[in-house]
């Protein structure tokens, strides 16, 4: 037994026994660099796994020795490998970037239980992503979800909003949760297995109500938690109340984890040939994606506040990656993981933007962005970047998003669609550029709240923040990465999906 | 029909539970009263869980103390016991339990199971495959009897899956392995791990929401929504005027 052998649960066991150990500790610096070293040692067993499961497949990993279909196995493809580096990659950003953000807008005497849960959600993220049994994904989301809810009601600090923005994500969360249990208890009942390999292999040729009913369940259960468009509603001011922090962690990996689980269970579980799956496609997926582009991309325009406009903005991208999956090709699913991934980068560095600009001017709303690019021009920079990625513009990764889901649109014939994408894209084009002319074209404001002679943020945030905002041109040019991985595994997932 | 409704009828406690608890999460404005309407949601689901682990006439899946007395002395007393559990956990219940248990026993040593095949070919290799699990390692032979008879035991809680297929199964079984059903019948008690799980998360979630109430009652002095929603002035889309701040 070498400690290599043991690589796969490293990322769960390393972060879950830091994070008691974080809140042991005395408020202050010290568990932020215990909570960024352990971000680090994470990130570094993903990219191992990632490099492991590239050369030699899927990696099997049985929990205490239980054989697969009886004990829990962490089962690791490409997919899931991808979404594990691009969940510890963000978290290995935004811990460090944390302390400063943090040390202004959470109470001292929290610190150390700040980062214990941050830690925690790390962990219940992961654990969602790695393991391959059904009631287990169930168990690790709603660790990350415990976590995420009193992350959140920290912002109470600053808005005392957060603390009802927290309410209404636990009751929201807690039944999307509960309802994803009922899907896998009714899955549970027809085949008698909660490995989700085994649940694929049963669950082919079923196509009765049992069945139908669980994946209507996990549908809608897993929708609540992605915030698919009509279930949203929890996210706006989720994110707009929480710590800049954790608002940038949650928004880079929380969502993108449940689109994950979303696509596992379509395709993994279920698989293409599972009747129902088509009708779920054209007739819930596709419509309810594309009014989310559009409907929560308009809202976004309106909104005053910058970290609403984002959440938004989440909503409507959201909507790209469910477009990619109910278009039920290999190229539709490739499509939506390069935008798991590419969104996760740049919402990530959008919201340590608007962190940046909280830290020096203790606002979020879009007055404190004005002439921002004269103060702050590294902070101004790097929104301008991300922003532009948001849009699609060429040599962001963003770009290759939009790319991958056009061709993939037009491959599957529905030439509409491409053009609905390609429409929603200008729609977010009004909401980037508005915050965009106020940074480089407003004068710096004279009076007022914001008024305050500021100089850039330190330097503890500039740097994690611009790591994110040049993987968001690197990965924009280096195709190969995000494309090319994605590519292959939404091959394997296909090919796992059609039970060959 | 009326006796389909009464035969299932924690199926209908569980709907009904679950739909209460999901009215007063929506309806109440108090957030105490909401966060035990989701518990009571919650709750439910456990009963749901408990309920398709139950096998009829089945005992609470505890080790009996003559467990391996009756069975013959080549059983490895505690080896043997254990397998005969976890094999049965995995296998009693499931709808159609039958037509995967002769797969399912060889599919312990094969590490993957057999695609399932249409009931009736099952039903012919049913005993080659006991037989073959015997051969391989005779722990096994007394689960894979057990499992075969469980569903000949309890007909009415086959609801799912095509009922006639299923019966006629039931009893091609029922016949193979009457021998069997003489012994000690468990329940499957891996719902009853699941769910004691679920009650943590449960517990958890249900503390995490009322200390949040706790905290939002000290920030508006009060825990009514209206009320809140008064005090912020949150309309739907952003809030109109930024005087709370």
């Amino acid at each position: 037994m070498s400690l290599l052998s043991q690589i796969p649960v490293l990322p769960i066991v390393i972060p879950l026994v830091a994070a008691p150990l974080a809140i042991l500790l005395p408020n202050g610096r010290a568990p932020w660099a215990w909570a960024t070293f352990v971000a680090w040692a994470t990130f570094a067993c993903c990219i191992a796994l990632l490099m492991s499961v590239l050369a030699n497949g899927t990696i099997s990993y049985e929990l205490g020795d239980w054989a697969p279909p009886l004990g829990i196995e962490y089962r690791i493809d490409l997919a899931n490998a991808i979404v594990l580096t691009l969940v510890s990659g963000i978290a290995s950003a935004v811990i460090p970037f944390a302390y400063e953000s943090v040390r202004q807008e959470v109470d001292l005497r929290q610190t150390s239980n700040f980062y214990g849960a941050l830690l925690i959600c790390m962990t219940g993220l992961l654990g969602v992503t790695i393991t391959g049994d059904a009631f287990n994904v169930f168990v690790f989301l709603e660790i990350s979800s415990l976590a995420t809810y009193g992350l959140i009601a920290l912002g109470a600090r600053a808005d005392r909003r957060a603390l009802t923005a927290s309410f209404n994500y636990l009751v929201m969360g807690t039944i999307g949760a509960t309802f994803f249990v009922i899907g896998v208890g009714l899955l549970y009942q027809a085949t008698g297995t909660l490995n989700m390999a085994d649940l694929h292999e049963r669950l082919s040729g079923q196509d009765n109500r049992v069945v139908q009913a669980g994946f209507a369940f996990i549908l809608v259960g897993v929708g609540l938690k992605l915030a698919m468009f009509p279930m949203h509603l929890w996210m706006p001011n989720a994110y707009a109340y929480a710590p800049s922090a954790v608002s940038a962690f949650i928004a880079a990996t929380a969502t993108k984890v449940a689109v994950y689980v979303l696509i596992r269970f379509l395709y993994t579980v279920f698989g293409l040939d599972f009747a129902f799956l088509q009708s779920a496609f054209t007739y819930v997926l596709l419509p309810l994606g594309v009014i989310g582009m559009f409907g929560a991309s308009i809202v976004a325009v309106f909104q005053d506040d910058v970290k609403r406009m984002l959440a938004y903005s989440s909503v409507g991208q959201i909507g790209y990656i469910l477009l990619g999956l109910s278009l039920g090709t290999q190229d539709g699913l490739a499509a939506s993981l390069v935008h798991v991934v590419n969104h996760g980068l740049m919402k990530g560095a959008l919201f340590m933007s608007v962190a940046c600009v909280v830290y020096r001017l203790g606002s979020h709303q879009s007055g404190a962005f004005e002439g921002l690019a004269r103060r702050m021009p590294f902070t101004a920079g790097a929104f301008i970047v991300a922003g532009l990625s948001l849009v699609g513009v060429p040599l962001t990764v963003g770009f290759i998003s939009k790319w991958y889901l056009l061709s993939a649109a037009f491959d599957s014939g529905n030439a509409w669609i491409a053009f609905l994408i390609v429409a929603s894209s200008l729609v977010a084009v009004v909401y980037v550029g508005r915050i965009i002319e106020l940074m480089l074209l407003r004068p710096v404001p004279e009076t007022g709240p914001y008024s305050d002679n500021v100089k850039d943020a330190p330097l503890s945030m500039l740097i994690p923040m611009w790591v994110l905002v040049i993987a968001n041109v690197y990965f924009g040019l280096r195709i190969d990465f995000t494309g090319g991985l994605a590519e292959k595994a939404a091959a394997a997932l296909t090919m796992a999906g059609a039970g060959s | 029909m009326l006796e389909f409704i009464i035969d299932r009828y924690n199926y209908w406690i569980f709907i009904i539970l679950m739909m209460m608890g999901l009215y007063i999460v929506i309806s109440r404005g108090n957030l105490v009263k909401k966060i035990i309407g989701l518990n009571v949601f919650q709750t439910s689901v456990f009963i749901f869980y408990i309920s398709i682990g139950k096998v009829t006439g089945g005992t609470a899946p505890i080790l009996l103390g003559g467990y391996g007395g009756g069975h013959g002395d080549d059983h490895g007393a505690d080896h043997g016991a254990g397998h005969s559990v976890a094999d049965k956990a995995y296998d009693a219940d499931h709808g159609d339990g039958a037509s995967h248990a002769g797969e399912h026993g060889e599919s312990l040593h094969d590490g993957l199971g057999v695609n399932p095949v249409d009931v009736g070919s099952v039903a012919a290799s049913a005993t080659d495959d006991a037989d073959k699990v015997v051969n391989d390692l005779h722990h096994v032979n007394r689960p894979a009897n057990e499992t075969l008879s469980a569903p000949a035991d309890k007909p009415g809680f086959d609801t799912h899956k095509d009922p006639a297929d299923h019966a006629e199964a039931a009893v091609g079984y029922g016949a193979d392995s009457a021998h069997a059903v003489t012994e000690i019948l468990y329940s499957n008690p891996l719902p009853h791990v699941l769910i004691l799980t679920a009650i943590v998360v449960g517990v958890a979630t249900t503390s995490v929401g009322l200390a949040l109430a706790v905290r939002i009652r000290e920030a508006y002095g009060t825990i009514e929504e209206d009320e809140l929603e008064a005090d912020d002035n949150i309309a739907e889309f952003g809030s109109e005027t930024e005087a709370a701040k």
